[in-house]
C-alpha cells in the first residue's frame, strides 16, 4: 500500500497571528510555526495501516524552506520519506490552486492507494482539501473520519461533523481527511528523531510537476484580496468586585443595555 | 437580472435559517434561485419558506441517490446548473457538508472561491472575518462566478414575497468510483437550545467552572436567557462539556449579541471564538484574567455566587 500523508505548517493558535501590509497574505514570520495538530493524527493513523499490514507512507507538503521542522517531526514520527514543494511562485496560493499543487505532486509519489489529511487546518481553515483533492484526482473522498479501516481495495470510515454522523465506504484510491477523535498521536522516540534525519526529502519546484507560474500563487489564485484591517481593539468596560451582589449588578447593566 | 444560485440548507423537511440568510444576500446580487437536493418530496415542504424569502425560482433535485453519496449529488446538481445560468455567484452554506460542497464546485467550474463570507455587497466584494474576528479581510472572485460559503448567523433575514416557481431538474447518476457512499446518516439534534452558532445570547463556561456536573449552572443561566451553551477548549480538554461546543480558535466562532463568560480566563485562542460578540459580560476570580480586557461588563467573583443571582435575577425580569 502506498499512502502520502498531508502535512501542513501553521501559526500556533496560541500565539498572535497577523497579516502582512505587502501583499495581503498570512505573516508567517510573526508567529510560531508549528505542524498542524490534526495532521499528526493524519500521519498516525498512515503509521497504524503501515504497521497491521504494510505500507510505505510518504509525508508530503507545500511551503517554504521552515516547514522542513514539520516534515522532520512527521518522519520521526516513523514516516518513511518525504516530498516537499518549495517554490517562491506558490506563495499566496488560494485553496484551489493549493490543490493543484498537492494534486500533481500526489502524481510524483507513483502509483499512490490513499492520501490522508487533516480535517482542516487551523489557519486557513477551508476544510475542504480533501474534497477538492478528490475532485481534482477523479477519486472519492472521505471526509472528517473518526474511525477508518482500509482493506481488499475499499476504504470504510465513521464520519462525524457537527452536523451529524454517518458510514461512509468507497474504493481506492481515495481521499481521506482525518477528524481530532480518530486518535492519539504517538511522540517521536529519540530513535524515530535520528532515523528521520536519514530519510530522504525530495524537494520539487512548480516547474517539476509541470505547471506554470502563472497556475499558482497570487497570479494563478482565482480570489483577489483587496483590503483588510485589524478590528479596532475593544477595550475593557466595568469591572467590579463581587460584594454579594455581582448577579443583581450584570442583571442591572443587562437591562441598562435593553438586553433582558 | 441575473439568477443567483442558493444551495438550499435543510434537514428534515424544515429549511435551516441560514438559507434565508442567504437569499436575502443574494437579492443585492441578483434574483435568488433556489437549488433543493434531497429525497422525493423534499421541495413541496420547503417552497412556501423560499419564495416567502426572495426565491423567485426553485430549481428541484430530487432522488434517492441524494443522501447515498457523500456531497457528489449537491456539486453534481449545481455543476449542471452553472453551466446552464452563468449565475455571477453560487451561495453555499459555511458547515463542513457545504464547505466541502463549495471547494469541489470551485474546482469542477474552475471559479474563485470566497470561503466563510460574513457579508457580501451588490457587485460581489465579499468580507470575511478570520482569525477570530482579528482581521477582516475583504476580497472577491476573478471570474464570471462566485463560490461563496456563507456563515450562518451573519446577516438579518428580510422576507420578500417571491413567485417561488419550481422547476425540475435531473440528479446526474453518481459515479460510484468517484464518490463514497453514506449510510446510517444520523443528524445531530440540538435538543431545545438553540445552535451555539445562530443563538443571540451565548453563555459559556470554562476551567473555572470545574467539572461536568457543575455546567448546570452555565445551563441554568443559559436557559433562562434562551441562550446557547458554550464551553472553551480548557473545559472540553478536561472533559466537562462536549467538544461541539467548543468555541474558540479550534473550535465555533460565535458572534451573539450578547456573550456571557463564567471561569474563562480569556486565552487568545478563546477569544479568537468570540470577541466579536456585541455584548461580553466576565465572571472570574482572578482580576487580572485577560477576559476582561475584553469585556464590556466584568464581575470578580466566584461564578458559583454570581450566576445563580443573576439567573434568579433574569427569571424575576421575565
Amino acid at each position: 500500500m502506498n499512502i502520502v500523508v498531508l502535512i501542513k505548517q501553521v501559526p500556533d493558535t496560541w500565539s498572535e497571528r497577523k497579516l502582512s501590509d505587502g501583499d495581503k497574505t498570512l505573516d508567517r514570520a510573526s508567529s510560531d510555526a508549528v505542524l498542524d495538530e490534526i495532521n499528526e493524527r493524519a500521519v498516525e493513523e498512515a503509521l497504524k495501516i503501515k504497521e497491521a499490514g504494510g505500507a510505505e507512507v510518504t509525508i508530503l507538503t507545500a511551503g517554504p524552506d521552515r516547514a522542513t521542522d514539520a516534515i522532520r517531526k512527521a518522519l520521526s514520527m516513523g514516516a518513511d520519506k518525504a516530498v516537499h514543494v518549495n517554490d517562491d511562485a506558490i506563495h499566496g496560493s488560494d485553496a484551489i490552486a493549493t490543490a493543484k499543487v498537492l494534486a500533481k505532486a500526489i502524481g510524483t509519489v507513483g502509483d499512490v492507494d490513499l492520501v490522508l489529511a487533516g480535517n482542516e487546518a487551523t489557519d486557513g481553515r477551508s476544510g475542504a482539501m480533501a474534497g477538492m483533492l478528490g475532485e481534482l484526482l477523479g477519486w472519492p473522498s472521505l471526509t472528517h473520519a473518526n474511525e477508518l479501516t482500509v482493506e481488499n481495495g475499499t476504504a470504510k470510515a465513521k464520519r462525524e461533523t457537527d452536523e451529524g454522523t454517518s458510514d461512509l465506504e468507497a474504493s481506492l484510491p481515495a481521499v481521506v481527511s482525518v477528524g481530532e477523535k480518530i486518535n492519539e498521536p504517538r511522540y517521536p522516540s529519540f530513535k524515530g528523531i535520528m532515523a528521520a534525519k536519514k530519510k530522504p526529502v525530495t524537494t520539487l519546484g512548480i516547474a517539476d510537476l509541470g505547471l506554470d507560474a502563472s497556475e499558482v500563487g497570487l497570479a494563478g489564485s482565482l480570489v483577489q484580496v483587496d483590503s483588510f484591517a485589524p478590528r479596532p481593539p475593544k477595550s475593557g468596560g466595568q469591572k467590579v468586585e463581587d460584594e454579594g451582589d455581582g448577579g443583581a449588578k450584570i442583571a442591572e447593566f443587562l437591562v441598562g443595555q435593553k438586553l433582558i | 437580472m441575473a439568477e443567483v444560485l442558493v444551495l438550499v440548507d435543510h434537514v428534515d423537511g424544515e429549511i435551516k435559517k441560514n438559507t434565508y440568510e442567504m437569499l436575502t444576500a443574494a437579492r443585492r446580487i441578483g434574483e435568488p434561485s433556489a437549488v433543493v437536493v434531497g429525497t422525493p418530496g423534499t421541495a413541496t415542504k420547503l417552497a412556501e419558506g423560499l419564495a416567502a424569502h426572495g426565491a423567485e425560482k426553485i430549481y428541484v433535485a430530487e432522488s434517492d441517490d441524494t443522501v447515498n453519496y457523500l456531497s457528489t449529488p449537491q456539486v453534481d446538481v449545481l455543476a449542471a446548473l452553472v453551466e446552464r445560468v452563468s449565475p455571477p455567484a453560487v451561495l453555499i452554506p459555511a458547515g463542513a457538508d457545504g464547505r466541502e460542497v463549495a471547494g469541489r464546485l470551485a474546482v469542477r467550474t474552475n471559479s474563485g472561491w470566497l470561503n466563510d463570507l460574513v457579508d457580501i455587497d451588490g457587485e460581489r466584494a465579499g468580507t470575511h472575518s478570520i482569525f477570530g474576528g482579528a482581521f477582516t479581510v475583504q476580497s472577491r472572485a476573478t471570474t464570471d462566478t462566485a463560490i461563496v460559503s456563507w456563515r450562518s448567523g451573519s446577516l438579518e433575514v428580510e422576507e420578500n414575497a417571491a413567485a417561488g416557481t419550481q422547476e425540475t431538474v435531473e440528479v446526474p447518476a453518481t459515479d460510484a468510483a468517484k464518490s463514497a457512499k453514506v449510510s446510517n446518516r444520523a443528524p445531530i439534534v440540538g435538543g431545545d437550545r438553540p445552535e451555539l452558532t445562530e443563538a443571540s445570547v451565548v453563555v459559556a463556561g470554562g476551567r473555572g467552572v470545574g467539572s461536568a456536573d457543575n455546567f448546570n449552572v452555565v445551563e441554568g443561566l443559559a436557559d433562562s436567557l434562551h441562550a446557547a451553551v458554550g464551553a472553551s477548549r480548557a473545559a472540553v480538554d478536561s472533559g466537562y462539556y462536549p467538544n461541539q461546543f467548543q468555541v474558540g480558535q479550534t473550535g465555533k466562532t460565535v458572534s451573539p449579541q450578547l456573550y456571557i463568560a463564567l471561569g474563562i480566563s480569556g486565552a487568545i485562542q478563546h477569544r479568537a471564538g468570540m470577541q466579536t460578540s456585541k455584548t461580553i459580560v466576565a465572571v472570574n476570580k482572578d482580576p487580572e484574567a485577560p477576559i476582561f480586557e475584553i469585556a464590556d461588563f466584568g464581575i470578580v467573583g466566584d461564578l458559583f455566587s454570581v450566576a445563580p443571582q443573576l439567573t434568579e435575577e433574569v427569571g424575576k425580569r421575565a
